[in-house]
Protein backbone atom coordinates (compact mmCIF):
# COMPACT_ATOMS: atom_id res chain seq x y z
CA UNK A 1 0.00 0.00 0.00
CA UNK A 2 1.18 3.22 -0.90
CA UNK A 3 1.21 6.39 1.62
CA UNK A 4 -1.00 8.18 -0.43
CA UNK A 5 -4.06 7.37 2.26
CA UNK A 6 -3.66 6.76 5.79
CA UNK A 7 -6.48 5.33 8.02
CA UNK A 8 -7.46 5.60 11.46
CA UNK A 9 -9.81 4.14 13.95
CA UNK A 10 -11.38 6.19 15.59
CA UNK A 11 -14.99 6.58 17.63
CA UNK A 12 -16.98 7.47 14.79
CA UNK A 13 -15.10 4.53 12.87
CA UNK A 14 -12.77 5.18 10.39
CA UNK A 15 -10.78 8.63 10.01
CA UNK A 16 -9.33 8.37 6.36
CA UNK A 17 -6.47 10.71 5.13
CA UNK A 18 -5.10 12.33 1.69
CA UNK A 19 -2.14 13.27 0.72
CA UNK A 20 -2.47 16.40 -0.80
CA UNK A 21 -0.10 16.27 -3.84
CA UNK A 22 -2.06 13.76 -5.69
CA UNK A 23 -4.95 15.12 -7.73
CA UNK A 24 -8.44 14.04 -6.89
CA UNK A 25 -9.35 11.69 -9.56
CA UNK A 26 -6.18 9.60 -8.90
CA UNK A 27 -6.78 10.04 -5.35
CA UNK A 28 -10.49 8.37 -5.51
CA UNK A 29 -9.10 5.55 -7.81
CA UNK A 30 -6.46 4.69 -5.19
CA UNK A 31 -8.87 4.64 -2.36
CA UNK A 32 -11.51 2.38 -4.50
CA UNK A 33 -8.90 0.10 -4.65
CA UNK A 34 -7.27 0.10 -1.72
CA UNK A 35 -11.03 -0.92 -0.25
CA UNK A 36 -11.58 -3.56 -2.89
CA UNK A 37 -8.04 -4.99 -2.09
CA UNK A 38 -9.36 -5.32 1.35
CA UNK A 39 -12.46 -7.86 1.11
CA UNK A 40 -15.21 -7.31 3.50
CA UNK A 41 -13.03 -5.07 5.93
CA UNK A 42 -14.92 -1.77 4.80
CA UNK A 43 -18.46 -3.27 4.60
CA UNK A 44 -20.19 -1.27 6.46
CA UNK A 45 -17.74 1.11 7.48
CA UNK A 46 -18.09 4.54 8.44
CA UNK A 47 -15.77 6.91 7.33
CA UNK A 48 -14.68 10.86 8.16
CA UNK A 49 -12.43 11.95 5.28
CA UNK A 50 -9.39 14.51 5.78
CA UNK A 51 -8.96 15.95 2.83
CA UNK A 52 -6.96 19.31 4.12
CA UNK A 53 -6.64 22.30 2.14
CA UNK A 54 -7.65 20.89 -1.01
CA UNK A 55 -10.40 22.32 -3.30
CA UNK A 56 -13.04 19.73 -3.58
CA UNK A 57 -16.32 20.35 -6.42
CA UNK A 58 -19.82 18.94 -5.40
CA UNK A 59 -19.33 16.30 -8.01
CA UNK A 60 -16.16 15.33 -7.56
CA UNK A 61 -16.98 14.73 -3.29
CA UNK A 62 -20.31 13.17 -5.11
CA UNK A 63 -19.10 10.99 -7.25
CA UNK A 64 -16.76 9.64 -4.53
CA UNK A 65 -19.50 9.26 -1.87
CA UNK A 66 -21.51 7.81 -4.73
CA UNK A 67 -18.37 4.72 -5.30
CA UNK A 68 -17.70 4.31 -1.73
CA UNK A 69 -21.68 3.64 -1.13
CA UNK A 70 -21.97 1.01 -3.81
CA UNK A 71 -19.12 -0.45 -1.38
CA UNK A 72 -21.58 -0.39 1.70
CA UNK A 73 -19.13 2.65 2.88
CA UNK A 74 -20.87 5.77 4.65
CA UNK A 75 -19.35 8.81 4.50
CA UNK A 76 -20.33 10.91 7.43
CA UNK A 77 -17.90 13.92 7.71
CA UNK A 78 -15.63 15.97 5.49
CA UNK A 79 -12.75 17.24 7.43
CA UNK A 80 -11.56 20.26 5.40
CA UNK A 81 -9.91 24.17 5.82
CA UNK A 82 -11.00 24.69 2.16
CA UNK A 83 -14.23 27.05 2.46
CA UNK A 84 -15.26 25.10 -1.19
CA UNK A 85 -15.22 21.68 0.33
CA UNK A 86 -16.75 22.51 2.92
CA UNK A 87 -19.69 23.94 1.02
CA UNK A 88 -19.70 21.11 -1.16
CA UNK A 89 -19.78 18.78 1.83
CA UNK A 90 -22.65 20.71 2.81
CA UNK A 91 -24.92 20.51 -0.15
CA UNK A 92 -24.15 17.00 0.08
CA UNK A 93 -26.09 16.98 3.36
CA UNK A 94 -22.51 15.72 5.30
CA UNK A 95 -20.65 16.84 8.26
CA UNK A 96 -17.76 19.67 8.56
CA UNK A 97 -16.94 18.91 11.90
CA UNK A 98 -15.90 15.75 13.76
CA UNK A 99 -16.90 17.37 17.06
CA UNK A 100 -20.56 17.45 15.72
CA UNK A 101 -20.29 13.78 14.84
CA UNK A 102 -18.39 12.95 18.25
CA UNK A 103 -21.11 14.59 20.64
CA UNK A 104 -24.02 12.79 18.68
CA UNK A 105 -21.98 9.22 18.86
CA UNK A 106 -20.89 8.85 22.50
CA UNK A 107 -23.87 8.47 24.03
CA UNK A 108 -24.73 5.33 21.64
CA UNK A 109 -21.18 4.25 22.29
CA UNK A 110 -20.77 5.14 26.16
CA UNK A 111 -24.12 2.86 26.48
CA UNK A 112 -23.00 0.10 24.48
CA UNK A 113 -19.67 -0.09 26.41
CA UNK A 114 -20.54 0.84 29.87
CA UNK A 115 -24.30 -0.86 30.49
CA UNK A 116 -23.82 -4.83 30.02
CA UNK A 117 -26.91 -5.70 28.63
CA UNK A 118 -29.92 -6.42 31.27
CA UNK A 119 -30.42 -10.44 32.16
CA UNK A 120 -33.43 -11.23 30.03
CA UNK A 121 -34.71 -14.59 31.31
CA UNK A 122 -35.26 -16.01 28.04
CA UNK A 123 -31.60 -15.45 27.04
CA UNK A 124 -29.72 -16.57 30.23
CA UNK A 125 -29.11 -19.60 28.55
CA UNK A 126 -26.45 -17.98 26.50
CA UNK A 127 -24.04 -16.60 28.63
CA UNK A 128 -21.46 -18.55 30.86
CA UNK A 129 -17.83 -19.60 31.15
CA UNK A 130 -16.88 -23.46 29.81
CA UNK A 131 -13.87 -24.79 31.66
CA UNK A 132 -13.06 -28.07 29.74
CA UNK A 133 -10.68 -29.74 32.60
CA UNK A 134 -10.37 -30.17 36.33
CA UNK A 135 -10.40 -27.40 38.53
CA UNK A 136 -7.95 -28.19 40.85
CA UNK A 137 -6.84 -26.89 44.55
CA UNK A 138 -6.33 -22.86 44.53
CA UNK A 139 -8.15 -22.29 41.20
CA UNK A 140 -11.27 -19.61 40.98
CA UNK A 141 -13.52 -19.42 38.48
CA UNK A 142 -15.91 -16.23 38.05
CA UNK A 143 -18.09 -15.96 35.21
CA UNK A 144 -20.94 -13.06 35.22
CA UNK A 145 -23.37 -15.66 33.87
CA UNK A 146 -23.01 -19.56 34.01
CA UNK A 147 -20.58 -21.55 34.78
CA UNK A 148 -19.99 -25.05 33.13
CA UNK A 149 -17.25 -27.42 34.18
CA UNK A 150 -16.37 -30.55 32.38
CA UNK A 151 -14.26 -31.79 35.18
CA UNK A 152 -13.65 -32.42 38.35
CA UNK A 153 -13.84 -29.48 41.10
CA UNK A 154 -11.67 -30.34 43.63
CA UNK A 155 -11.37 -29.44 47.22
CA UNK A 156 -10.09 -25.68 47.54
CA UNK A 157 -11.20 -24.23 44.07
CA UNK A 158 -13.84 -21.80 44.10
CA UNK A 159 -16.64 -20.86 41.65
CA UNK A 160 -18.80 -17.99 41.93
CA UNK A 161 -21.44 -17.43 39.39
CA UNK A 162 -24.26 -14.60 38.57
CA UNK A 163 -26.44 -17.45 36.90
CA UNK A 164 -26.19 -21.78 37.23
CA UNK A 165 -23.27 -23.78 37.88
CA UNK A 166 -22.71 -27.25 36.22
CA UNK A 167 -20.19 -29.87 37.12
CA UNK A 168 -20.29 -32.39 34.86
CA UNK A 169 -17.84 -34.38 37.80
CA UNK A 170 -17.20 -34.48 41.12
CA UNK A 171 -17.94 -31.13 43.07
CA UNK A 172 -15.85 -31.31 46.20
CA UNK A 173 -14.70 -27.21 46.25
CA UNK A 174 -16.84 -23.77 46.71
CA UNK A 175 -19.19 -23.08 44.94
CA UNK A 176 -21.50 -20.26 44.89
CA UNK A 177 -24.45 -19.62 42.05
CA UNK A 178 -26.67 -16.24 42.15
CA UNK A 179 -24.09 -14.44 43.99
CA UNK A 180 -25.75 -11.38 42.65
CA UNK A 181 -28.62 -12.42 44.78
CA UNK A 182 -30.46 -14.69 42.45
CA UNK A 183 -32.75 -17.20 44.02
CA UNK A 184 -33.87 -19.44 41.03
CA UNK A 185 -30.12 -20.33 40.59
CA UNK A 186 -29.03 -23.98 40.57
CA UNK A 187 -25.85 -26.15 41.34
CA UNK A 188 -25.83 -29.71 39.34
CA UNK A 189 -22.93 -32.57 39.40
CA UNK A 190 -22.67 -35.71 38.80
CA UNK A 191 -21.54 -36.16 42.42
CA UNK A 192 -22.57 -33.22 44.73
CA UNK A 193 -19.87 -33.01 47.30
CA UNK A 194 -19.09 -29.27 47.91
CA UNK A 195 -17.14 -28.01 50.69
CA UNK A 196 -19.20 -25.05 51.24
CA UNK A 197 -22.63 -24.60 48.59
CA UNK A 198 -23.77 -20.96 48.70
CA UNK A 199 -27.15 -20.28 46.43
CA UNK A 200 -27.76 -15.93 46.51
CA UNK A 201 -27.97 -15.78 50.79
CA UNK A 202 -28.07 -18.92 51.56
CA UNK A 203 -25.14 -21.26 52.61
CA UNK A 204 -25.07 -24.86 53.24
CA UNK A 205 -22.52 -27.70 53.49
CA UNK A 206 -22.41 -31.38 51.92
CA UNK A 207 -24.22 -33.75 54.85
CA UNK A 208 -21.31 -36.03 56.31
CA UNK A 209 -21.46 -39.68 55.05
CA UNK A 210 -18.48 -41.00 53.53
CA UNK A 211 -19.62 -44.28 52.14
CA UNK A 212 -22.71 -42.69 50.07
CA UNK A 213 -23.06 -43.71 46.42
CA UNK A 214 -22.32 -40.94 44.11
CA UNK A 215 -25.04 -39.52 41.71
CA UNK A 216 -25.82 -36.78 40.22
CA UNK A 217 -27.77 -33.82 42.31
CA UNK A 218 -29.27 -30.58 42.10
CA UNK A 219 -28.95 -28.11 44.29
CA UNK A 220 -31.60 -25.13 45.01
CA UNK A 221 -33.39 -22.97 47.25
CA UNK A 222 -37.04 -23.87 48.60
CA UNK A 223 -38.42 -22.17 51.41
CA UNK A 224 -36.08 -19.59 52.09
CA UNK A 225 -33.28 -23.02 52.43
CA UNK A 226 -30.64 -24.97 49.94
CA UNK A 227 -32.40 -28.33 49.26
CA UNK A 228 -30.81 -30.93 47.10
CA UNK A 229 -32.49 -33.98 44.83
CA UNK A 230 -31.84 -36.04 41.88
CA UNK A 231 -30.95 -34.49 38.66
CA UNK A 232 -32.76 -36.16 36.29
CA UNK B 1 19.42 -34.47 23.11
CA UNK B 2 21.16 -35.71 26.80
CA UNK B 3 19.85 -35.64 30.23
CA UNK B 4 16.25 -35.97 31.08
CA UNK B 5 15.31 -33.28 34.07
CA UNK B 6 13.19 -34.27 36.84
CA UNK B 7 11.80 -31.98 39.09
CA UNK B 8 10.62 -33.88 42.61
CA UNK B 9 8.31 -31.86 44.33
CA UNK B 10 4.89 -31.38 46.66
CA UNK B 11 3.45 -28.65 47.61
CA UNK B 12 3.56 -29.81 51.49
CA UNK B 13 7.28 -29.97 53.51
CA UNK B 14 7.66 -33.44 54.97
CA UNK B 15 6.47 -35.73 52.47
CA UNK B 16 9.61 -37.08 51.53
CA UNK B 17 10.86 -35.25 48.46
CA UNK B 18 14.68 -35.12 49.62
CA UNK B 19 14.62 -39.16 50.59
CA UNK B 20 12.68 -39.71 47.42
CA UNK B 21 15.07 -37.64 45.36
CA UNK B 22 18.28 -39.29 46.75
CA UNK B 23 16.98 -42.97 46.38
CA UNK B 24 15.99 -42.58 42.79
CA UNK B 25 19.32 -41.05 42.34
CA UNK B 26 21.20 -43.58 43.59
CA UNK B 27 18.66 -46.33 42.29
CA UNK B 28 19.49 -44.62 38.92
CA UNK B 29 23.05 -44.82 39.17
CA UNK B 30 23.14 -48.41 39.97
CA UNK B 31 21.60 -48.82 36.36
CA UNK B 32 24.57 -47.51 35.05
CA UNK B 33 22.98 -43.88 34.57
CA UNK B 34 24.72 -41.18 34.74
CA UNK B 35 23.37 -39.11 37.12
CA UNK B 36 23.30 -35.41 38.92
CA UNK B 37 21.21 -34.67 41.79
CA UNK B 38 20.64 -30.62 42.00
CA UNK B 39 19.24 -29.81 45.81
CA UNK B 40 17.22 -26.29 44.93
CA UNK B 41 16.34 -25.55 48.65
CA UNK B 42 18.91 -22.62 49.02
CA UNK B 43 18.53 -22.16 52.35
CA UNK B 44 17.36 -25.21 53.81
CA UNK B 45 19.59 -27.89 52.24
CA UNK B 46 19.55 -31.52 53.36
CA UNK B 47 19.98 -33.66 49.92
CA UNK B 48 23.42 -33.54 51.23
CA UNK B 49 22.96 -35.09 54.44
CA UNK B 50 20.20 -37.80 53.10
CA UNK B 51 22.92 -38.43 50.81
CA UNK B 52 25.84 -38.36 53.17
CA UNK B 53 27.97 -35.92 51.32
CA UNK B 54 27.49 -32.92 53.71
CA UNK B 55 31.79 -33.23 54.10
CA UNK B 56 32.71 -32.66 50.95
CA UNK B 57 31.03 -29.97 50.01
CA UNK B 58 33.23 -26.84 48.92
CA UNK B 59 31.30 -24.72 46.96
CA UNK B 60 27.76 -24.55 45.64
CA UNK B 61 24.91 -24.02 43.52
CA UNK B 62 24.63 -20.23 44.33
CA UNK B 63 28.58 -19.70 43.80
CA UNK B 64 28.28 -21.19 40.77
CA UNK B 65 25.21 -18.90 39.43
CA UNK B 66 27.43 -16.03 41.15
CA UNK B 67 30.37 -17.21 39.19
CA UNK B 68 33.13 -17.68 41.95
CA UNK B 69 33.88 -21.64 40.77
CA UNK B 70 33.29 -23.64 38.11
CA UNK B 71 30.48 -26.16 37.91
CA UNK B 72 32.26 -28.67 37.78
CA UNK B 73 34.23 -27.47 40.76
CA UNK B 74 30.94 -27.29 43.17
CA UNK B 75 30.07 -30.83 42.20
CA UNK B 76 30.19 -33.19 44.47
CA UNK B 77 30.81 -37.22 43.33
CA UNK B 78 29.34 -40.12 45.01
CA UNK B 79 32.54 -42.38 46.02
CA UNK B 80 29.92 -45.51 46.16
CA UNK B 81 28.62 -45.74 43.21
CA UNK B 82 29.43 -45.12 39.16
CA UNK B 83 28.26 -42.04 38.49
CA UNK B 84 26.71 -40.02 40.43
CA UNK B 85 26.91 -36.22 41.63
CA UNK B 86 25.05 -33.83 43.86
CA UNK B 87 24.86 -30.20 43.24
CA UNK B 88 24.33 -28.81 46.52
CA UNK B 89 22.58 -25.64 47.67
CA UNK B 90 23.91 -22.65 49.44
CA UNK B 91 23.00 -22.45 52.84
CA UNK B 92 23.70 -19.22 54.40
CA UNK B 93 21.86 -17.09 50.94
CA UNK B 94 18.00 -17.10 50.50
CA UNK B 95 16.56 -18.45 47.34
CA UNK B 96 16.14 -15.27 45.38
CA UNK B 97 20.01 -15.53 45.22
CA UNK B 98 19.26 -17.72 42.00
CA UNK B 99 16.65 -16.87 39.18
CA UNK B 100 14.51 -19.86 36.96
CA UNK B 101 16.76 -18.55 34.31
CA UNK B 102 19.81 -19.68 35.89
CA UNK B 103 18.68 -22.89 36.42
CA UNK B 104 17.48 -23.09 32.69
CA UNK B 105 21.22 -21.89 31.98
CA UNK B 106 22.51 -24.79 34.64
CA UNK B 107 20.83 -27.76 33.51
CA UNK B 108 21.43 -27.14 29.88
CA UNK B 109 25.32 -26.90 30.57
CA UNK B 110 24.94 -29.85 32.25
CA UNK B 111 22.73 -31.73 29.67
CA UNK B 112 25.00 -33.19 27.38
CA UNK B 113 26.99 -35.09 30.04
CA UNK B 114 24.25 -37.27 31.61
CA UNK B 115 21.45 -39.32 31.69
CA UNK B 116 19.26 -37.72 34.13
CA UNK B 117 19.31 -34.22 36.71
CA UNK B 118 17.08 -34.50 39.67
CA UNK B 119 16.05 -31.56 40.90
CA UNK B 120 14.91 -31.84 44.85
CA UNK B 121 12.26 -28.62 44.76
CA UNK B 122 11.88 -26.74 48.47
CA UNK B 123 8.46 -27.24 49.90
CA UNK B 124 6.21 -24.26 48.96
CA UNK B 125 4.78 -22.89 45.58
CA UNK B 126 6.56 -19.72 45.57
CA UNK B 127 10.43 -18.86 44.66
CA UNK B 128 11.97 -22.29 45.21
CA UNK B 129 9.33 -23.62 43.32
CA UNK B 130 9.67 -21.60 40.21
CA UNK B 131 13.61 -22.29 40.09
CA UNK B 132 13.10 -25.99 40.38
CA UNK B 133 9.99 -26.30 37.86
CA UNK B 134 11.66 -23.98 35.10
CA UNK B 135 14.06 -26.70 33.78
CA UNK B 136 12.16 -29.30 34.01
CA UNK B 137 11.14 -31.45 31.45
CA UNK B 138 8.92 -34.13 34.13
CA UNK B 139 7.66 -32.66 37.42
CA UNK B 140 7.18 -36.08 39.66
CA UNK B 141 5.12 -34.79 42.61
CA UNK B 142 5.51 -36.54 46.45
CA UNK B 143 2.37 -37.16 48.37
CA UNK B 144 1.28 -38.59 51.48
CA UNK B 145 -1.84 -40.62 52.21
CA UNK B 146 -2.69 -37.77 54.25
CA UNK B 147 -5.77 -34.92 53.02
CA UNK B 148 -3.85 -31.93 53.73
CA UNK B 149 -0.89 -33.52 51.80
CA UNK B 150 -2.97 -34.53 48.97
CA UNK B 151 -4.50 -31.54 48.91
CA UNK B 152 -1.26 -29.53 48.21
CA UNK B 153 -0.46 -32.34 45.86
CA UNK B 154 -3.16 -31.38 43.95
CA UNK B 155 -2.51 -27.46 44.38
CA UNK B 156 0.77 -28.11 42.82
CA UNK B 157 -0.41 -30.26 39.79
CA UNK B 158 -2.49 -27.30 39.07
CA UNK B 159 0.13 -24.77 39.01
CA UNK B 160 1.65 -27.11 36.87
CA UNK B 161 -0.77 -27.57 34.44
CA UNK B 162 -1.32 -23.93 34.03
CA UNK B 163 1.72 -23.62 32.44
CA UNK B 164 2.04 -22.55 28.81
CA UNK B 165 4.47 -25.72 28.30
CA UNK B 166 2.92 -29.44 28.39
CA UNK B 167 4.91 -31.01 31.46
CA UNK B 168 4.32 -34.44 32.31
CA UNK B 169 3.62 -35.05 35.93
CA UNK B 170 3.51 -38.34 37.69
CA UNK B 171 2.60 -38.79 41.32
CA UNK B 172 4.91 -41.12 44.18
CA UNK B 173 2.50 -41.90 47.32
CA UNK B 174 4.57 -42.12 50.09
CA UNK B 175 4.40 -43.86 53.69
CA UNK B 176 1.69 -45.97 53.10
CA UNK B 177 0.33 -48.18 55.79
CA UNK B 178 -0.95 -51.28 54.34
CA UNK B 179 -2.47 -51.64 58.00
CA UNK B 180 -4.23 -48.96 58.37
CA UNK B 181 -5.70 -48.56 55.29
CA UNK B 182 -7.34 -52.06 55.76
CA UNK B 183 -8.64 -50.87 58.97
CA UNK B 184 -10.30 -47.66 56.56
CA UNK B 185 -7.86 -45.47 58.97
CA UNK B 186 -5.85 -44.56 56.12
CA UNK B 187 -6.68 -42.65 52.51
CA UNK B 188 -5.84 -45.64 50.04
CA UNK B 189 -4.17 -45.33 47.11
CA UNK B 190 -7.16 -45.33 45.21
CA UNK B 191 -8.43 -42.54 47.06
CA UNK B 192 -5.56 -40.61 46.56
CA UNK B 193 -5.71 -41.56 42.49
CA UNK B 194 -9.77 -40.43 42.60
CA UNK B 195 -8.68 -36.93 43.57
CA UNK B 196 -5.36 -36.05 42.01
CA UNK B 197 -5.93 -38.15 38.78
CA UNK B 198 -2.69 -38.20 37.21
CA UNK B 199 -0.12 -40.81 36.21
CA UNK B 200 0.86 -43.06 39.19
CA UNK B 201 4.71 -43.42 39.11
CA UNK B 202 5.37 -45.52 42.21
CA UNK B 203 4.10 -46.56 45.65
CA UNK B 204 6.29 -46.50 48.88
CA UNK B 205 5.43 -48.28 51.78
CA UNK B 206 6.11 -47.12 55.02
CA UNK B 207 9.12 -48.36 56.58
CA UNK B 208 11.64 -47.18 59.58
CA UNK B 209 14.51 -48.12 57.82
CA UNK B 210 14.08 -45.40 55.47
CA UNK B 211 14.61 -42.91 58.45
CA UNK B 212 17.41 -44.90 59.66
CA UNK B 213 19.58 -44.39 56.51
CA UNK B 214 18.31 -40.78 55.76
CA UNK B 215 19.91 -40.08 59.20
CA UNK B 216 23.16 -42.36 58.27
CA UNK B 217 23.38 -40.42 55.24
CA UNK B 218 23.33 -43.91 52.83
CA UNK B 219 20.59 -44.20 51.08
CA UNK B 220 18.13 -47.60 51.24
CA UNK B 221 19.13 -48.18 47.49
CA UNK B 222 22.27 -48.03 48.04
CA UNK B 223 22.39 -51.29 49.96
CA UNK B 224 20.70 -53.79 48.45
CA UNK B 225 19.05 -54.70 51.25
CA UNK B 226 15.88 -56.46 50.96
CA UNK B 227 13.43 -54.16 52.15
CA UNK B 228 10.18 -53.53 50.65
CA UNK B 229 10.76 -49.54 50.16
CA UNK B 230 14.10 -49.79 48.80
CA UNK B 231 12.78 -52.34 46.48
CA UNK B 232 9.69 -49.57 45.59
CA UNK B 233 12.13 -46.53 44.77
CA UNK B 234 13.88 -48.99 42.95
CA UNK B 235 11.11 -50.29 40.90
CA UNK B 236 10.36 -46.39 40.20
CA UNK B 237 14.20 -45.73 38.86
CA UNK B 238 13.41 -48.52 36.59
CA UNK B 239 9.83 -47.14 35.41
CA UNK B 240 11.56 -43.73 35.13
CA UNK B 241 13.89 -45.22 32.23
CA UNK B 242 10.83 -46.61 30.33
CA UNK B 243 11.10 -50.23 31.83
CA UNK B 244 7.60 -51.61 32.24
CA UNK B 245 7.34 -52.57 35.83
CA UNK B 246 3.95 -53.89 37.55
CA UNK B 247 3.13 -51.61 40.37
CA UNK B 248 2.67 -53.08 43.67
CA UNK B 249 -0.13 -51.88 43.78
CA UNK B 250 -1.86 -54.83 45.72
CA UNK B 251 0.56 -54.19 48.46
CA UNK B 252 -1.97 -51.68 50.25
CA UNK B 253 -4.66 -54.07 49.73
CA UNK B 254 -2.83 -56.17 52.46
CA UNK B 255 -2.33 -59.60 50.51
CA UNK B 256 0.46 -59.03 48.55
CA UNK B 257 1.95 -56.86 50.96
CA UNK B 258 1.99 -59.66 53.87
CA UNK B 259 3.34 -62.45 51.41
CA UNK B 260 5.71 -59.97 50.05
CA UNK B 261 7.30 -59.12 53.44
CA UNK B 262 7.47 -62.67 54.85
CA UNK B 263 9.43 -63.28 51.63
CA UNK B 264 11.62 -60.92 52.32
CA UNK B 265 11.37 -61.58 56.38
CA UNK B 266 10.56 -57.93 56.81
CA UNK B 267 8.45 -56.42 59.64
CA UNK B 268 6.70 -54.47 58.16
CA UNK B 269 2.91 -56.28 58.01
CA UNK B 270 2.83 -56.27 61.63
CA UNK B 271 3.63 -52.52 62.13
Amino acid sequence: MDDSITLKGIKQGLLVTFKPDIKWPDITARFMSLIDSQGSFFQGAHVTLAIGEREVRRHELANMQNLLLKRGVTVLAVISDSPTTQASARKLGLKTDLTTVEMEASPVDDEVVLKPPPIDPEERGTEGVLVRRTLRNGRTIHSEGHVVVMGDVNAGAVITAVGDVIVWGRLRGTVHAGVRGDEAAVVCALDLAPTQLRIAGHITISPEDRRRKPKPEKAFVRNGRIEAEAWE
Amino acid sequence: MGARVITVTSGKGGVGKTTATANLAVALALLDKKVVCIDADIGLRNLDVVMGLENRIVYDLVDVVEGRCKLRQAMVKDKRVPDLYLLPAAQTRDKTAVSPQDMVALTNQLRPDYDYILIDSPAGIEWGFRNALAPADEVVVVTNPEVSAVRDADRIVGLIEAEERKIPVSLVINRVKAAMVQRGDMLSVSDVMDILSIRLLGVIPEDENILVSSNKGSPLTLNNQTVMAGEAFRNIARRLTGEKVPLLKLEQKGGLLKRLSRLFGSSDSTA
